[in-house]
C-alpha cells in the first residue's frame, strides 16, 4: 500500500498547510463558522420544541394502558360513553384489578379558559374529571404540594405544567369552573407528561357542574400486562352492547401529538433548509476565497507532485472542519439556551393547551451536527473542484 | 561516453498551440532541441516568444500538442495526471522567479517538502534539508520564515528546495527576475556552482544577457521558434 500511503500523507501535508493559514484568514473563517453554527441552532432549537412537545404527549402513554372511547372518535372531545357502556368496560377481560376493584377510570374532558402567565391572554386549559382509581390507572402521578381532592367538595388539583403556565392556578387559589367556584388544594407532576397540563377532580362533581348528567368521554384502563390488550380490545368490540374504540395509550398519544409534532418538524425543517442554502453561500464564499488566496501555494504544491487528489481532499477538509466547529457552537448554544425551557402550545386535537419542555436530545445534536458536515460538505465541494483544476503553470506565476 | 548516453533532454518535433475561439494561437512550433547531462543552458527571447511554454513542457506542467520529449531516456509527454506528478517529484527541481515559498512554513520546513513524497524517515529527511540548506549558504536561515528572509535568501530556500530530492533536472524560470543586481549574482553563482561543481543539468529561462553569460550556452526563441540568433 505506498500508494496509499503516499496520497495519505500528501493529504495530511497539505491540509496541515491549510490549516496553519486559518489565521490570516480568522474573519472569513469565523463568519462561515458561526453561519453554520447560526443554522443549526436554529435547527436544533425549531426541533427541540417538537422534541419536547412529543416527548410531554408520548410520556404519558405507557404499554400496559389503554384508552376507551366511542367508535369513530379521534379525540376524548368527541366522545361520548354512558354508564352502562364504562361498567362492561372496566369489567373487560385483561384489566388489571386491586382488591379495590378494576383499575379502570372513567373520565370527563372540559375545556376552560384561563388567561396564560406571560401574556396575558385567555387560552384552552383541560380539566379532567377522573374516578378514584385515576391515580392507579396513571401511576406517573405524584402530588408535589397540596393533598388530593376530596370527592364532592369542589376541589381540584393542578398539573404543575399548567400551574407554570396559567393563573390562578396556585395552591390555595380559588377558580371558577361551569357555575361552581373550585379550591385547588394540589400539585401535581406526571414525569412530564401530558397529565402535567390538565386540572384533575372528580368525575361526578364535573358532571354536575356541566349537566352532562352520568355520561363519561372515556375510560382509561391499566391492563394486567402489555399483552393484555388484544384480548381486552377483542372483548369490547364484540361486545354487542358496546360501540367503541379501543387503543393503547401510547397509540393514542402519538397520534394526538402528530399534526402539531409534523407542523413543528416542517416549519422547523423549511426554516433551517433557507437558513441552510445561506450558509451553503457563505461556506462556499469562505472556500473559494481561500482556494484564491493560496492559488499559488496550491499551484507550487502541484508542481512539487503534490496530486489533485489530496488538494480537493484538503479544501474539503478544511470545510469540514469550520462546519464542524461552527456546528458544535450552534449545538452547544441551542442545548443550553433551549433544553429545559418550558412552553405551552395548543394541541390541535384537543384544542387545549399543552405544556411541555423543549428537549434537546442527542439525536437533535447529532442532526444539527450532520447538517453542519452537510453545509461544509457542498460548500467546500466545488472550491475543491476549482482547486483541483487550476492550470498549474499560469497560477505559478500569480501573485 | 557517446553523444546519445550524454544526451539527457531530448525535445523532437514539439508544438504547442491553443484554441481561443475560433482562432489557433501557435505558441511553439517545430522545436527540436537536446541538453547535455551537466548542462547550463540559458533559454532567452521577448515576452511571448515561447520560453516559459517550453520550460513548462520540460517540466511535465503542460503538454505539448505535437512531439516528443524525452528526459533520462524516459518519454514523458504523454504520462496521465497521477504518474506525470510523481515523474515531476522524482525527475524535476523548479526554482520560480517568486520563489514561491510556503508562507507558513520556515525555510527548512519549506525546503522539505518535496521529500515529503518520498518513503524517507523523517530523520533523513532532517539530513537532506540540511545537507541542501548548506550548500546554498543558508543553513544559519534554517528556522526563519520566508518573510523574515531578503529575496535573494528566499531564492536560495528555493533553490535548496529544488535540490534537496537531488533531481534529474534543474529548471529555473527567470530566477533572478525578481532580485537586485547583488542578490542575482548570488543565485547565478549558486547555479552555475551547481552545474560546474555538482554536476547538476539547469535550463533557465532569462530574459537578462547578463544571467545567460553565465550559461555554457544559450538558446534563442522567437515567436515560437528557435533562432540562431535574435532578429534585430
Amino acid at each position: 500500500m505506498p500508494g496509499a500511503f503516499n496520497w495519505l500523507a500528501q493529504l495530511a501535508s497539505i491540509t496541515r498547510f491549510s490549516l496553519l493559514t486559518i489565521p490570516e484568514r480568522k474573519g472569513a473563517c469565523a463568519a462561515a463558522a458561526f453561519g453554520i453554527g447560526g443554522v443549526v441552532a436554529v435547527l436544533v432549537g425549531t426541533l427541540s420544541i417538537a422534541q419536547g412537545f412529543r416527548q410531554a404527549m408520548m410520556a404519558s402513554g405507557s404499554p400496559d394502558a389503554a384508552i376507551v372511547m366511542r367508535s369513530g372518535s379521534d379525540t376524548e372531545m368527541v366522545s361520548f360513553l354512558g354508564p352502562e357502556s364504562v361498567r362492561i368496560v372496566a369489567d373487560a377481560p385483561g384489566v388489571a384489578r386491586t382488591a379495590a376493584g378494576p383499575l379502570a377510570s372513567s373520565e370527563l374532558f372540559v375545556i376552560i379558559n384561563l388567561p396564560k402567565r406571560d401574556t396575558g391572554t385567555d387560552a384552552n386549559v383541560p380539566i379532567r374529571g377522573v374516578s378514584r382509581m385515576a391515580f392507579q390507572v396513571r401511576d406517573d402521578v405524584r402530588l408535589i404540594a397540596g393533598r388530593r381532592f376530596v370527592p364532592g367538595r369542589n376541589e381540584v388539583i393542578v398539573g404543575r405544567g399548567a400551574a407554570q403556565e396559567f393563573v390562578g392556578l396556585d395552591v390555595g387559589s380559588r377558580l371558577r369552573v361551569g357555575r361552581n367556584e373550585w379550591r385547588v388544594v394540589g400539585l401535581f407532576t406526571a414525569k412530564g407528561g401530558l397529565a402535567e397540563s390538565e386540572i384533575w377532580t372528580d368525575s361526578p362533581g364535573l358532571q354536575t357542574a356541566y349537566q352532562r348528567g352520568t355520561s363519561y368521554q372515556s375510560v382509561f384502563v391499566r391492563l394486567a400486562s402489555p399483552d393484555a390488550f388484544d384480548e381486552f380490545r377483542d372483548a369490547l368490540l364484540r361486545d354487542p352492547r358496546l360501540n367503541v374504540k379501543v387503543v393503547r395509550q401510547a397509540e393514542y398519544y402519538a397520534q394526538q401529538s402528530r399534526t402539531m409534532v409534523n407542523l413543528i418538524t416542517g416549519l422547523g425543517s423549511i426554516i433551517a433548509g433557507l437558513m441552510g442554502l445561506g450558509a451553503v453561500f457563505g461556506a462556499l464564499n469562505t472556500m473559494y476565497s481561500a482556494v484564491s488566496a493560496r492559488t499559488r501555494e496550491i499551484a507550487t504544491l502541484r508542481a512539487l507532485g503534490f496530486g489533485s487528489g489530496p488538494v480537493v481532499m484538503s479544501v474539503l477538509f478544511e470545510s469540514l472542519l469550520l462546519a464542524l466547529a461552527g456546528g458544535a457552537v450552534g449545538a452547544a448554544g441551542a442545548y443550553f439556551a433551549f433544553d429545559g425551557f418550558r412552553a405551552a402550545t395548543m394541541n390541535f386535537q384537543s384544542f387545549s393547551q399543552v405544556a411541555f419542555a423543549f428537549a434537546v436530545t442527542p439525536r437533535l445534536l447529532g442532526m444539527g451536527l450532520a447538517y453542519a458536515l452537510l453545509i461544509g460538505l457542498v460548500g467546500g465541494l466545488f472550491p475543491a473542484i476549482r482547486a483541483a483544476r487550476l492550470p498549474v503553470a499560469a497560477a505559478l506565476r500569480e501573485n | 561516453m557517446s553523444v546519445a548516453e550524454s544526451t539527457l533532454v531530448q525535445v523532437q518535433a514539439v508544438e504547442k498551440f491553443y484554441r481561443r475561439g475560433s482562432e489557433t494561437v501557435h505558441v511553439l512550433e517545430g522545436i527540436d532541441l537536446g541538453v547535455r547531462a551537466g548542462e547550463f543552458l540559458a533559454l532567452m527571447g521577448p515576452s511571448g516568444s515561447g520560453k516559459s511554454t517550453l520550460l513548462n513542457l520540460l517540466g511535465g506542467l503542460d503538454r505539448p500538442t505535437k512531439g516528443t520529449i524525452e528526459i533520462g531516456g524516459e518519454r514523458m509527454d504523454h504520462l496521465p495526471d497521477r504518474p506525470l506528478a510523481a515523474w515531476r517529484a522524482r525527475h524535476i527541481g523548479f526554482v520560480f522567479q517568486f520563489y514561491n515559498l510556503l508562507p507558513v512554513l520556515t525555510a527548512e520546513r519549506n525546503v522539505e517538502l518535496p521529500l515529503l513524497l518520498t518513503p524517507l524517515s523523517r530523520a533523513e529527511r532532517k539530513r537532506r534539508v540540511a545537507i541542501a540548506l548548506a550548500i546554498v549558504g543558508l543553513a544559519h536561515r534554517a528556522k526563519h520564515f520566508p518573510r523574515q528572509l531578503s529575496g535573494g535568501e528566499q531564492q536560495r530556500a528555493g533553490i535548496a528546495r529544488a535540490i534537496v530530492t537531488d533531481p534529474t533536472l534543474l529548471l529555473c524560470d527567470e530566477p533572478t527576475g525578481d532580485l537586485d543586481r547583488k542578490a542575482g549574482d548570488e543565485v547565478l553563482n549558486l547555479l552555475q556552482a551547481l552545474s560546474r561543481d555538482h554536476g547538476k543539468t539547469v535550463i533557465m529561462v532569462t530574459h537578462d544577457p547578463h544571467a545567460s553569460a553565465r550559461a555554457t550556452r544559450t538558446v534563442f526563441l522567437y515567436k515560437g521558434q528557435i533562432v540562431t540568433e535574435m532578429p534585430k
